[in-house]
């Protein structure tokens, strides 16, 4: 993106050709920093180690699923317990705050040519918020754990004697955090984008985070009411869900899925839009259909809100309700089909760079097609009958979630790393990781397809005999996909201090981040921004290509 | 998929596979075009220009509408079958289901009662009428493509046809605690005749045995053994190791010699004397759920249970 600038009026500010990483220093000017990216940095070390935790839980898992009865976890208790940690953790402390939080933090305002976020004090909030959260949950772990599944159905949510209360109050907690975070990012989209940058010139990674900010603001606050309504009910023992006091199961799930199917796309909407930007720029070429994409972003977050009922096909619902939900199911597939297209076709006569973020963006529409590919069996209700609440649910959300939104991430992570921190990550191992990563997860999830449609429930800590070298399998993948994850840690803190300097733009792109310094000034810009052409602005009138059919 | 036991196994895989092609074929599509496209246009050097190709209203039409038309046509199939699945037939053979922790218990119409174990007859449609004592639970059966959930303080129904005679595993498909995964039936599709022979039996595939044989069978079927300890522990009821001609003594201070009769009246109405250290109201009665040549069978079973015995099994 070509742009001019502005000279800010009187001197330059404070921070002026300073790295944040410098600005200030001192162990306090990280505590109460308001700067964004530094909050992004915060997150990022959270995050990160959330990530492990989880990711520690699910190798658990996968190890003690190699062979049909309970071997390293001792009991079917502990099986139940790690299953539901891995989940809640994972869900509520890694892969929801994962890009808005902390690569939305970090980019949002770069992108849009502001400062800062629009209340960066709100911004450190959330922050702490988030904090407390996770100590809450790590609290409720060390007590005892919860062993529930991260969805806490009712009755048995009620009846449990682990520490549901602890583990549900942490997610409220964490859903304060969320919201504050999408509130600042909508009114920072609206209010701070630079001279020059309307609507239709945004990169498209500044419109998936609006997308997912409208969706966080609207649909958290009914999880928070849904489990404050579940706290109330273990604590005073009202009734609202149990039906030993007079409550409803049922409504419990209606509650819980009205939040978290858009929370499905909280996940994955900042994952595509990471790929709408890396696509485009590693093949130099302008995205294609950038309005239908933006469409679509919007388009899902609006659906995204009224299809919760197809989790609950065989829950004995109404005929037509599951009518209903299931026409809607698909109807909201179609963005996301329309956005692979798209992103292919970006591809056609461009200049493809093989580093490591284009890798990651290739992996994400390979898996992601496979995971979207797998909803429609599902969304199909005469067939999902079957396939509910087995082992192919289970792969399907974890092809969407984990090959959709995590691959994502790690691209984004890769593509920005350099801009954050000013140092390269070593490109060779990092495309070798990558393809380890791709291999180790398909390894652990297409035996569960296989077993899935072979009629393996879900959630068992023990499993009939005819399954097992399927588990095997997918247990190996676990330890390879785990692998991949260490190595990628190590050289990410390895790049910090050993890694090559990166310069501004070491890929030569165009958009506005690359324009500013790497590791970025404080103030982000020495002077404002103007904007002057629509975001990737490559390519040259298709006769004058030479890049040819 | 796993083998086709049902009536409507077959229709739902057809619908599957159909959907499982059209998959196939975009999937292969999209990763065919992005591999081309990754060889044929990966980096030339530096001095190479892209065309400015930035959209196409025709090409985003077609492929928005394209998928539309095919999704439509699985959810019109999809939902069709739902309704197939969902709406029994008249005239269908019912059995009542309860699932508790963690366990299955059915019901018949002449009131025979079993535990993780249903037999049904071949050729009539079934129709399960379905409540929890405690949390979810799932009713799942792989073979027949049949699966609904089972909610407490409320009845769900599913109905089905089986195909194939012999054994199929049920599973519980909804998360209930740390039993989930053990919360197995054996489903039996029987003939007709082998049916009604065993539900005479009172749900006991009985046949030949010699009564003590027939009453330890019973026995173990009737989960007599939670309650009642054939060693030395002590569960909730009276331990029954060399019971037989025992004197007990009992909550109303008198004492008798455990008979037949007394046997006979304390499964049949087993409030009416309470063995000392033993709770009144624990046991439920057994008339209607055993037949009274099962109770002989119980009783010579007892007999047989001598101090000493019990390694012997």
């Amino acid at each position: 993106m070509s742009t001019a600038t502005i000279p800010s009026p009187g001197a330059h500010p404070i921070g002026h050709d300073v790295s944040y990483l410098k600005s200030q220093s001192g162990i306090m000017s990280w505590i109460i920093t308001l700067d964004h990216k530094r909050i992004g940095v915060l997150y990022m070390i959270w995050i990160m180690a959330a990530f492990l935790l989880g990711g520690m839980f699910a190798v658990l898992l996968r190890t003690e699923l190699i062979t049909p009865q309970i071997s390293i976890l001792g009991s079917n208790e502990n099986y139940n317990k790690a299953f539901t940690l891995h989940g809640a953790i994972m869900v509520f402390l890694f892969i929801i705050p994962s890009v808005p939080a902390i690569l939305g933090n970090f980019f949002l305002p770069i992108m849009i040519g502001a400062k800062d976020v629009a209340f960066p004090r709100l911004n450190l909030m959330s922050f702490y918020i988030y904090v407390i959260g996770a100590v809450f949950a790590v609290y409720s772990i060390v007590v005892g754990a919860v062993d529930t599944g991260w969805t806490f159905y009712t009755p048995y949510s009620v009846d449990t004697n682990t520490s549901v209360v602890s583990m549900t109050l942490a997610v409220f907690i964490l859903g304060f955090s969320s919201i504050f975070t999408g509130l600042n990012f909508i009114v920072t989209t609206h209010k701070m984008r630079a001279p020059g940058m309307g609507w239709f010139r945004m990169p498209l990674f500044v419109w998936g985070i609006y997308a997912t900010a409208i969706i966080q603001v609207l649909a958290t606050p009914v999880l928070g009411i849904t489990l404050l309504l579940l706290i109330i009910e273990r604590v005073a023992h009202i009734g609202i869900f149990d039906p030993m006091m007079g409550g409803d199961p049922v409504l419990y799930q209606h509650f819980f899925w009205f939040y978290s199917h858009p929370a499905v796309y909280i996940m994955i909407l900042p994952g595509m839009a990471i790929i709408s930007e890396i696509i485009p720029h590693f093949s130099r070429k302008p995205i294609f259909g950038y309005s239908f994409i933006v469409y679509s972003s919007l388009a899902i977050a609006l659906i995204s809100f009224i299809v919760w009922g197809h989790h609950m096909f065989t829950s004995g619902q109404s005929e037509i309700a599951i009518m209903i939900f299931s026409a809607l199911t698909f109807l909201v597939a179609i963005p996301s089909a329309i956005k692979i297209f798209n992103w292919t076709v970006t591809l056609y006569r461009g200049q493809i760079k093989l580093d490591t973020p284009m890798l990651y963006a290739l992996a994400f529409i390979f898996l992601f097609t496979i995971g979207g590919l797998t909803g429609l069996p599902l969304g199909s209700v005469g067939v999902d009958v079957h396939l509910h609440d087995t082992y192919f649910v289970v792969a399907h959300f974890h092809y969407v979630m984990v090959g959709g939104t995590v691959i994502a991430f790690f691209g984004g992570l890769h593509y920005w790393w350099p801009k954050m921190f000013g140092r390269m990550y070593p490109e060779w191992i990092a495309r070798i990781t990558c393809a380890i990563i791709f291999l180790g997860f398909n390894l652990i999830f297409i035996p569960q397809f296989i077993m899935g449609s072979q009629g393996m429930p879900r959630r068992y800590a023990t499993y009939d005999a005819q399954f097992q070298p399927l588990h095997a399998f997918s247990s190996v993948g676990a330890w390879v996909m785990g692998l991949g994850i260490v190595v990628m840690y190590s050289y990410f803190i390895w790049s910090l201090f050993k890694g090559e300097k990166a310069g501004k733009n070491p890929w030569n792109l165009k958009s506005l981040e690359w324009e500013t310094e790497s590791p970025p000034i404080q103030a982000n810009f020495a002077d404002t921004p103007i904007v002057l052409h629509p975001p990737y602005d490559y390519g040259v009138e298709p006769e004058k290509a030479t890049v040819k059919r | 998929m796993p083998r086709q036991a049902s009536t409507f196994a077959p229709m739902v895989d057809d619908l599957y596979y159909f959907i499982y092609w059209i998959c196939v074929f975009f999937f292969i599509l999209i990763v065919a075009l992005m591999v081309w496209f990754v060889i044929r246009y990966r980096e030339r050097g530096e001095g190479e220009t892209t065309p400015k190709i930035d959209h196409s209203n025709w090409l985003e039409i077609i492929w928005t509408v394209l998928p539309t038309l095919i999704l439509a046509v699985m959810f019109v199939w999809g939902f069709d079958l739902y309704f197939k699945l969902r709406v029994a037939p008249h005239g269908a053979y019912e059995i009542n289901v309860t699932a508790k922790r963690w366990q299955w218990e059915f019901t018949y119409p002449d009131g025979t009662r079993t535990v993780d174990e249903i037999w049904v007859p071949a050729g009539r449609a079934i129709k399960l009428i379905m409540t929890s004592e405690d949390v979810l639970h799932s009713f799942f059966v792989p073979s027949f493509r049949a699966k609904n959930d089972v909610l407490p303080n409320r009845y769900t129904t599913m109905w089905f046809e089986p195909t194939v005679m012999g054994e199929h595993r049920v599973y519980c498909a909804e998360y209930c605690g740390s039993g989930h995964s053990e919360m197995v039936a054996i489903l039996n599709v029987a003939e007709p005749e082998p049916f009604q022979d065993w539900l005479d039996g009172g749900g006991i595939d009985i046949g030949e045995l010699p009564p003590a044989e027939a009453g330890k069978l019973l026995f173990e079927k009737r989960a007599c053994f939670k309650c009642h300890s054939i060693d030395d522990s002590k569960k909730e009821c009276p331990p029954l190791l060399g019971v037989f001609g025992k004197r007990e003594h009992l909550a109303d201070g008198s004492s008798i010699t455990v008979d037949e009769e007394y046997i006979r009246e304390s499964i049949m109405n087993p409030n009416a004397k309470i063995v000392q250290g033993y709770r009144a109201g624990v046991m439920p009665t057994y008339v209607g759920l055993l037949k009274d040549d099962h109770v002989t069978f119980l009783i010579e079973y007892i007999k047989t249970l001598k101090v000493g015995m019990e390694k012997e099994g």
